[in-house]
């Protein structure tokens, strides 16, 4: 018998009560606050006061700019309010800048953005290159996901993106292509980690999906956060964004998408593949080898008090495309 | 020479001044108040700085300050081992009198971290606490370890050396050997990647154990003349 049927998901009250989505209030959507403080921010560089003040946000800001999109009133999430944008720009796991949650705010500044292209190739009919900003003129809106990390922290973020079926299509995917796998950048020279002398990963930096999976219209290709384009730090210029997945499987600073016939096998699967396997659907029952991921502390909170949910709360959305398998097995 | 023997005629090299002066209870008592909130400080610091600024230790403030007190627990520990060597090297006999402070801070500091993890992170749910003891190495020999010092720190005041008799109290104390080990086979486990910080623990720990060899201390004694 499998752990988990379809008949779960959709029965659980909690699921169904986290999926109406009410609307927040305005103040709630948008932190004003945190804008207000950005724009203080972006007029005192021009006085030239932030670069004594606050060297390195002012730094990383100034690569940053607004980026208008559609807020998809689908995707708000069902109470909380999204995290402060200093948080979520500040504490990141991107190995490439180093092992820290500060190192990328702090290192990720180097690597260059712009011009920026995707190849995307494989199982395809018109395998191609595209130019980021042919990426920018596609159907771009704004979405509040839940951010769970496998670490058990979470987060509320506004993303801005495109879903990943419209970059599907400008390359036509055969009916060979089964997976997609997306891959970071990896440039020693402008990423510190990369010239680490012990490497914590096996670079570049890769994790995939099942074509079903990819084509979901959950599934977004990020372009920007907080109603700008996107921070270094987060995965600048474009990332990966699978709600009901633990964080590591949104690759950063997408540089090659591939359709493939055959599963591949991610960066962190490769480095410990009994505590991180391909799949990584969001599982309370199902622990990681070194922690519980029954609860979650939705930072800042001191205490993880927050009980994580089946596919962190989009069960209704995507427990179908899983249905009838062993969700302990195929973690 | 022997660190309890009168100062020979000689000049006094500066370790020699330092044994002297600390055979003065008054300068002690002043050296170890300073030393008190040294210990302490580090303890208070983290979540003094939250309360003052929410947004001051990051995202994860929980996370900063169950390592904050982890790291301190581990360091004071290490400061603990450290006195030994340093007084068979420094020939300073009264370096022993700020042992116990810095053990009992050490175990203070722990005490903390744990109380941080059953609550932080645990949120006090007991079946789910023992389940991570049962389950998690990382947390089964953290928490030996606790167990351990807290044996240790039972013990420590010179009234149970009294009760238990020399011999048996100092086999007791021994127990920081395996207790410190653990500490860092619990830090190793506990990081996902990047092992550098643990293994400079390690290596600090398997120098401070070394220093104990019956093979390493006379040469250690040698290098004071």
């Amino acid at each position: 018998m499998s752990d988990f049927s379809k008949h779960d998901a959709i029965q659980s009250p909690r699921l169904i009560k986290s999926l109406r989505y009410p609307v927040p209030a305005g103040s709630e959507i948008t932190p004003e606050a945190v804008y207000l403080n950005r724009r203080a921010l972006l007029g005192m560089m021009g006085a030239g006061l932030a670069s004594v003040a606050l060297p390195e946000e002012s730094k990383a800001a100034s690569k940053i700019e607004p980026l208008a999109a559609q807020k998809n009133a689908k995707f708000l999430p069902p109470s909380d309010p999204p995290t402060d944008i200093k948080l979520a720009t500040s504490y990141n796991n991107y190995y490439e800048f180093g092992t820290s949650k500060s190192a990328p705010a702090r290192e990720a500044e180097s690597l260059t953005v712009r011009p920026w292209t995707v190849e995307v190739t494989g199982e395809v009919m018109k395998p191609r290159r595209i130019d980021l900003e042919e990426l920018m003129r596609l159907q771009l809106e704004e979405r509040i996901y839940r951010f769970r990390c496998v670490e058990a922290w979470s987060m509320v973020v506004p993303w801005i993106g495109f879903e990943f079926r419209q970059l599907a299509a400008l390359v036509e995917p055969t009916s060979k292509a089964k997976y997609v796998r997306f891959t970071t950048v990896a440039r020693p020279e402008e990423m510190s980690g990369l010239r680490a002398k012990l490497p914590s990963l096996d670079w570049p930096y890769t994790d995939g999906l099942r074509m079903d999976e990819a084509m979901h219209p959950l599934t977004l290709m990020v372009v920007g956060m907080y109603g700008q384009t996107l921070p270094n730090q987060n995965g600048a210029p474009l990332r990966l964004m699978v709600p009901w997945k633990y964080g590591f499987k949104n690759v950063k600073s997408i540089v090659k998408i591939e359709f493939l016939e055959k599963q591949p096998e991610g960066s962190w699967t490769k480095a410990a593949s009994n505590e991180y396997g391909f799949y990584s659907n969001v599982n309370p029952q199902v622990d990681h080898p070194r922690w519980s991921q029954k609860r979650e502390r939705l930072l800042p909170a001191l205490f993880a008090s927050r009980e994580t949910e089946l596919f962190n709360g989009y069960g209704e959305q995507v427990a179908s495309l899983y249905a009838g398998m062993n969700l302990r097995f195929n973690y | 020479m022997d660190a309890v023997s009168p100062p020979s005629k000689a000049p006094f090299s500066l370790t020699q001044r330092l044994d002297e002066a600390l055979k003065q209870p008054k300068l002690v008592r002043v050296l170890k108040l300073m030393l008190f909130v040294a210990c302490l400080w580090p303890m208070v610091e983290p979540p003094l700085h939250l309360y003052l600024d929410p947004l001051a230790l990051g995202a994860n403030p929980a996370e900063h300050i169950i390592r904050d007190w982890g790291d301190w627990a581990l360091q004071l520990l290490l400061l603990t081992l450290l006195v030994t060597p340093l007084r068979l090297w420094l020939g300073v006999g009264g370096l022993l009198r700020f042992r116990r402070m810095l053990g009992l801070f050490a175990f203070a500091a722990l005490c903390l971290h744990v109380l941080a993890y059953l609550g932080f992170d645990r949120f006090f749910i007991w079946d789910e606490i023992w389940a991570d003891l049962l389950k998690r190495p990382f947390i089964t020999l953290g928490m030996i370890g606790f167990v351990l010092l807290l044996a240790l720190a039972l013990t420590s005041s010179r009234a149970m050396v009294l009760r238990l008799g020399g011999a048996l109290w100092t086999r007791i104390h021994k127990l920081i050997y395996p207790a410190a080990i653990l500490a860092v086979i619990h830090y190793w486990l506990m990081v996902k990647r990047d092992v550098t910080e643990p293994l400079l623990y390690a290596c600090l720990l398997f120098m401070l154990l070394a220093a104990r060899l019956p093979q390493v201390r006379p040469w250690l004694k040698k290098r004071r003349s």
